[in-house]
């Protein structure tokens, strides 16, 4: 019984964070004298031999045509055909790789544990640690079915490279057509953007921004630092920036190496949502915010001050 | 249409979380507990697709008697009746077998429920119904339209959204802006009292996972001050002491 990590491509790229579920995955399989096996669905761009650096030996790779746009229900049939003879399935996590645990979990009837941040405990039975009430706590979870599915957080592990190389084989299971009777009428995407699920740096603001006029300061230190931009929620109900954006209990959870929060007070529900940050640098006018209670280095003053410094700064010292 | 919204109990977001019995159980005292946001969302939506054009809206929780005024309140809100299943909301699984045990009996055109429960962030159980009914789900779905059978709906892909027709039936996990939170009024909370909330036992399953440990996070260190006037030290601290550039 082996181990199985799902990787997912963006525009044929293999993500960060699948690189890093493929790492833990690894780690995995050496706990329970398995190897482990990556599958990739749809076209990919990277070359997947590479995948071996992070510690499989073999790679499928699922490229029928019809596999080309990203489909939970039909990626989660591809996932659970692979998962045949896997006792552990590795997801990162991410919206799809959500979609298709759930669905894959139906299908195999495996438990399922979501948000994991640790490798498992494989010395009696298998326990895997994981956020919970959004980062306000961790649940150690006892897996006791035959097959299991992970769903990883970014940060859970940091890999370490060897110069191995993977051999690909193509897979081909069985596509039923119902899986792909929905019509995807239009997607759109904001393109050459960092996501926010695999960005190590994100910088973030708040209604202290002002307005959607005034996010140019945040954009320029966000370049500077190859970070992503997230914002509260506020910021994305008045349409200042995207939907997708946003962070927090009700938007997306981030666990980013670095958070930088501008005119963000740091409401519980905000905080809920990046209190995995491994880094959190808060910048806000009023020295009583309560962000910077949850924050490693703060700054009080004025966004529209501070953040040029910021990115001037960055860009002498990181030559960005 | 009939439309099936599922609620899950959980804490107030502005709930201090705690365990009690050596970190093994959650400690309920002095919180309170709410329909999930998300499923929020999802209840709203459904009485707006009644209201537009006719139906039922029944809400369904998997969980026990302290649940009901929280289900009575999903029933101000414009849901028509209401089921409880009678059983510790253990694991996603065995909620999607209650969810799907139900369905089976009832045939909904929709079975809307948040993208996650905001206690273990899950977001699991749509898919899991999706699939043990047989059926087509997504997730998150921040638009939701119907034309007799056919949806319209867009789901958040990362960076971004995907526009979507499929048929009925479907399960959903929803999200904010699919609608605006429904504030019960008056008339809403008095006819609730009387509308139907059936209790029924739940059917069989093996557990699948089961929280052994609960863990509250480290206390965070004191925050470490920069002046205004010095902003730049914080790119130097952020490389060489952080060692996050
Ligand atoms: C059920 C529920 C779910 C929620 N989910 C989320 C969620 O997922 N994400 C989320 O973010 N919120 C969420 N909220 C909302 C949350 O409670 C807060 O209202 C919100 O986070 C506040 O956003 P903000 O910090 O941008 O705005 P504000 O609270 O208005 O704070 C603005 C901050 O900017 C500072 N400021 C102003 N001008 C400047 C300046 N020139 N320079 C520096 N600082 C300045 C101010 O001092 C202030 O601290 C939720 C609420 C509820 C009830």
């Amino acid at each position: 019984m082996s181990v199985l990590v799902f990787v997912e491509t963006d525009g044929g790229e293999v993500k960060k964070s699948s690189l890093e579920a493929l790492y833990y995955g690894a780690k995995v399989a050496a706990q329970l004298h398995t190897t482990a096996t990556a599958l990739v669905i749809g076209p990919a761009a990277t070359d997947l031999t590479t995948l071996g650096q992070y510690g499989t030996a073999e790679v499928l790779h699922a490229s029928d045509a019809r596999l080309a746009q990203a489909n939970p229900m039909a990626y989660a049939g591809v996932v659970a055909a692979a998962a045949e003879n896997a006792e552990v399935v590795v997801i990162a996590k991410s919206s799809l790789g959500d979609a298709l645990a759930a669905r894959a979990a139906g299908k195999l009837k495996a438990g399922l544990v979501s948000n994991v941040t640790e490798l498992p405990d494989t010395s009696a039975g298998f326990r895997v640690k994981s956020s919970i009430y959004t980062g306000k706590a961790f649940a150690v979870t006892e897996m006791k079915a035959g097959k299991k599915i992970l769903t990883v957080k970014k940060n859970a592990v940091s890999p370490e490279l060897t110069d191995a190389s993977a051999s690909v084989k193509p897979f081909a299971p069985a596509l039923p057509d119902a899986d792909f009777a929905a019509k995807v009428l239009s997607t759109e995407k904001a393109s050459g953007e960092l996501s926010l699920s695999d960005a190590d740096i994100i910088v973030s603001g708040g209604r202290g921004m002002k307005g959607p006029d005034h996010w140019q300061p945040l954009l320029d230190l966000a370049q500077a630092l190859h970070a992503a931009t997230g914002c509260s929620k506020p910021v994305s109900d008045l349409d200042w920036r995207p939907h997708h954006e946003h962070i927090g209990q009700t938007g997306i959870k981030v666990s980013p190496n670095l958070y930088i929060a501008c005119g963000i007070s740091g409401a519980i529900q905000h905080l809920a949502g990046v209190n995995g940050s491994k880094v959190i640098v808060v910048i806000n006018k009023d020295p009583e915010a309560p962000f910077f209670k949850a924050a490693d280095y703060g700054i009080v003053g004025d966004v529209f001050e501070i953040l040029p410094r910021l990115t001037q700064a960055a860009k002498e010292q990181l030559g960005s | 249409m009939k439309i099936l919204v599922c609620i899950s109990v959980v804490p107030d977001t502005t709930a201090k979380i705690s365990f009690t019995d050596g970190d093994t159980k959650f400690n309920k005292a002095g919180v309170q507990f709410i329909a999930g946001p998300y499923d929020d969302y999802a209840l709203s939506r459904a009485v707006e697709l009644k209201e537009q054009s006719g139906g039922t809206v029944t809400v369904l929780n998997v969980g026990d008697a302290d649940a009901e005024p929280i289900i009575r309140k999903a029933l101000a809100v414009g849901a028509d009746d209401a089921i409880r299943v009678n059983a510790e909301p253990t694991d996603a699984y065995f909620v999607a077998e209650q969810i799907a045990a139900i369905a089976r009996q009832e045939n909904y055109d929709l079975i809307l429920m948040g993208r996650e429960s905001i206690d273990f962030n899950g977001g699991q159980v749509h898919g899991i119904v999706g699939e043990l009914l047989g059926i087509a789900s997504f997730s998150p779905v921040m638009k939701l339209d119907i034309d007799g059978t056919t949806a319209r709906f867009a789901r958040e892909i990362e960076g971004g959204k995907e526009s979507l027709e499929a048929s009925l039936p479907l399960v959903l996990g929803c999200q904010e802006p699919i609608a605006e939170w429904k504030i019960p009024n008056m008339r809403g909370i008095m006819t609730a009292r009387t509308k139907p909330l059936k209790v029924v036992e739940p059917v069989g399953h093996d557990s699948l996972t089961q929280v052994t440990q609960f863990e509250l996070p480290p206390a965070k260190g004191a925050v470490k001050m920069i002046p205004a006037e010095d902003a730049g030290q914080l790119i130097t601290l952020l490389r060489t002491e952080a060692k996050v550039l």
